[in-house]
């Protein structure tokens, strides 16, 4: 195929310990460590990794959201994607109007396959990819363990609840990925020199033509409950003896 | 007032529990009236088991070879056509329903809430973000269809003893053809089910070898328990995924829960938020999961499950 488009969204990194603000309006965000959602960088391995196979020819990165998710796709295009477009906008995404914003890219780009993350870790909606398939009218591959592409079809393992299952479904499509699609690759330094000089494109939000959907509204954040202080036990009896006094031996 | 739809999960002969949870959430809007939508090649053995549900108000029973699996492309155009004159619509949050749904909100042409955790009115709900870092409270706007996956391990499962209609139904709409389901490998257990089971034992990283994970079964069927993992254990290839609990595998509620050598990352601790009693053994005092256990116990797993084990089954 021609090319592939792989979603790259700007997420608090997997290893921060998110805290809610104190006056309930957001989490707290300012100098927290920002990286590409770790499914969006095993959907973007993938995609390498058929072009690498010669299966198709062009990777291109897509992120939309502010400017600073420059950052993100130039690590994109330094794991070895071709070009990337940002769409700006600065205010919060909901999943609808972004799915709009990537069929509106996959209308002017004509991929053969969009690859998106299954989930974004910030809002953990697992929303976009499944939208961006039915405005396309095309199938989708959520969830995805292992894709094994046959010319105009594809082949997909998906990660059930059950076990694993696995459909098979024309292109061009949407394939979400989960994580054990693969292990992505580390970023080399030559080649974060190298990514310096891919084209980036940016787009403004309104130069897209996209009708913004209504967002469910975010009312209040609050932290989960804690749970109540545990006690330490010092050997199986001692275990045995706290599980009876609970009633659940 | 409400009307809500409510997509059923099955295998095509019985109704998966997460539906009767759902009920349970849909039930929690006050006044609403629930419809389940049982979609299958011959869905009438499910949807007498939908039938008996309390709270629900009839069930809509919608045959067609093209049910016979769940393909999210071609159950959507059916559940949107479907939708009509209903407010809200709902499925379970699991691989089924967060497939499906997001495709139906899109055909509906409104964002989808995902993960219900509690409902606060017939527009408003909460639900975890961050990996259940944190809580948010979202409104959805009143003149649009609700949409939305309910996160089955903060409901339990609604009583029967309800005999609400069945009727067929057909919606109009125009099924593909490009999404094919080939099969299903299913991991075969006797144990009980990892997202109903009332007991669940766990190992992680540190069973260090597939035969290891006996030790972990061994205890689970002295308990009664289903068998968990961590994430690095299955990457490890010590079991198979679908023992996986957290953030990207299984979230569970059981009454006890027993992590063994798991250390307690984050995205592991928020599939076991809502568990009763949290039990870690671990060697390392200073691992994360004894702050969220409520009986901790430092030491070598190696030494300790087995005495474990052979305690449970002598009593
Ligand atoms: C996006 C994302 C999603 C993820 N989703 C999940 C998920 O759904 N579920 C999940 O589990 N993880 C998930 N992870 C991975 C998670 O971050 C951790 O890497 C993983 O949970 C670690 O597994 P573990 O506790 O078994 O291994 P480790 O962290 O290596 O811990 C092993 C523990 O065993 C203890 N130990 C070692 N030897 C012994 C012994 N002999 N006796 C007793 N104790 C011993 C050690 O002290 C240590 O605490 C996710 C990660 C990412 C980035
Ligand atoms: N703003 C964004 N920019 C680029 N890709 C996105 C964006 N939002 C979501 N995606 C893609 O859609 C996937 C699912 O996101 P979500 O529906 O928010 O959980 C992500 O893993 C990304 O691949």
């Amino acid at each position: 195929m021609e090319k592939i488009l792989v979603g790259l969204k700007r997420v608090v990194d997997y290893n921060v310990r998110v805290r809610v603000k104190s006056d309930g309006s957001g989490v707290e965000t300012d100098g927290v460590k920002m990286s590409i959602n770790p499914f969006d960088e095993i959907a973007l391995e993938e995609a390498l990794r058929i072009k690498e196979r010669g299966e198709a020819s062009e990777v291109v990165v897509v992120s939309v959201g502010g400017s600073e998710a420059q950052q993100q796709l130039r690590t994109g295009l330094a794991m070895g994607a071709d070009r990337a477009i940002l769409v700006v906008t600065e205010s919060e995404l909901d999943p609808l109007t972004g799915a709009r914003v990537l069929m509106e890219l996959v209308d002017r780009e004509q991929p053969g396959l969009v690859l998106l993350g299954k989930q974004a870790i910030d809002n953990d909606n697992n929303q976009t990819g499944q939208m961006l398939a039915a405005l396309w009218g095309r199938p989708q591959a959520t969830f995805a363990s292992e894709v094994v592409l046959n010319g105009d079809t594809a082949k997909v393992t998906r990660e059930v609840d059950v076990g694993l299952e696995s459909i098979d479904i024309d292109l061009p499509a949407v394939i979400t990925a989960d994580l054990r699609l693969n292990e992505p690759r580390y970023v080399k330094l030559p080649d974060i020199m190298k990514a310096k000089k891919k084209p980036l494109d940016e787009i403004q939000f309104a130069e897209m033509g996209v009708e913004s959907a209504v967002p469910v509204a975010n009312l209040q954040f609050e932290p989960p409950q804690q749970r109540a202080k545990g006690i330490m036990v010092d050997d199986v009896a001692g275990l045995v003896s706290a599980l009876k006094d609970k009633g659940l031996l | 007032m409400s009307k809500i739809l409510l997509i059923a999960e099955h295998d095509g002969a019985t109704l998966n529990p997460s539906t009767a949870k759902c009920v349970a959430c849909a039930a929690q809007i006050s006044g609403a009236e629930i419809d389940v939508a049982v979609f299958a090649e011959e869905g009438a053995a499910v949807a007498a088991q939908a039938a008996e549900l309390q709270s629900v108000s009839k069930v809509l029973q919608l045959d067609n070879p093209a049910n016979a699996n769940a393909l999210a492309a071609t159950l959507a155009p059916q559940v949107s056509a479907l939708a009509d004159g209903y407010s809200h619509v709902f499925g379970p949050s699991t691989t089924f329903g967060k497939d499906l749904m997001p495709r139906v909100a899109a055909l509906l042409g409104v964002n989808q809430i995902s993960d219900i955790m509690e409902v606060l009115g017939s527009h408003k709900f909460k639900r975890p973000i961050y990996a259940g870092n944190a809580i948010v409270t979202v409104e959805a706007s009143p003149d649009l269809p609700v949409v939305a996956t309910v996160r089955t391990a903060s409901y339990q499962a609604i009583e029967a003893g309800n005999s609400a209609a069945v009727e067929a139904a057909s919606p109009d709409a125009d099924l593909p053809t490009h999404t094919r389901f080939l099969e299903i490998q299913a991991g075969k257990s006797d144990r009980p089910d990892l997202q109903t089971a009332a007991k669940v034992v766990s190992g992680g990283r540190a069973l260090a070898s597939a035969e290891n994970f006996d030790l972990i079964f061994k205890l689970a069927d002295a308990l009664g328990a289903g068998a968990g993992a961590s994430r690095a254990a299955v990457d490890a290839g010590y079991v198979p995924n679908e023992m996986q609990v957290g953030q990207t595998g299984k979230i569970i509620a059981p009454e006890l829960y027993i992590a063994i050598g798991i250390s307690g990352a984050i995205q592991h601790l928020t599939g076991i938020k809502d568990a009763g009693t949290i039990v870690a053994i671990n060697k390392d005092e200073e691992a994360p999961i004894f702050e969220v256990a409520d009986i901790g116990l430092v030491g070598d797993l190696f030494d300790i499950v087995p005495q474990l084990t052979e305690a449970v089954s002598s009593q």
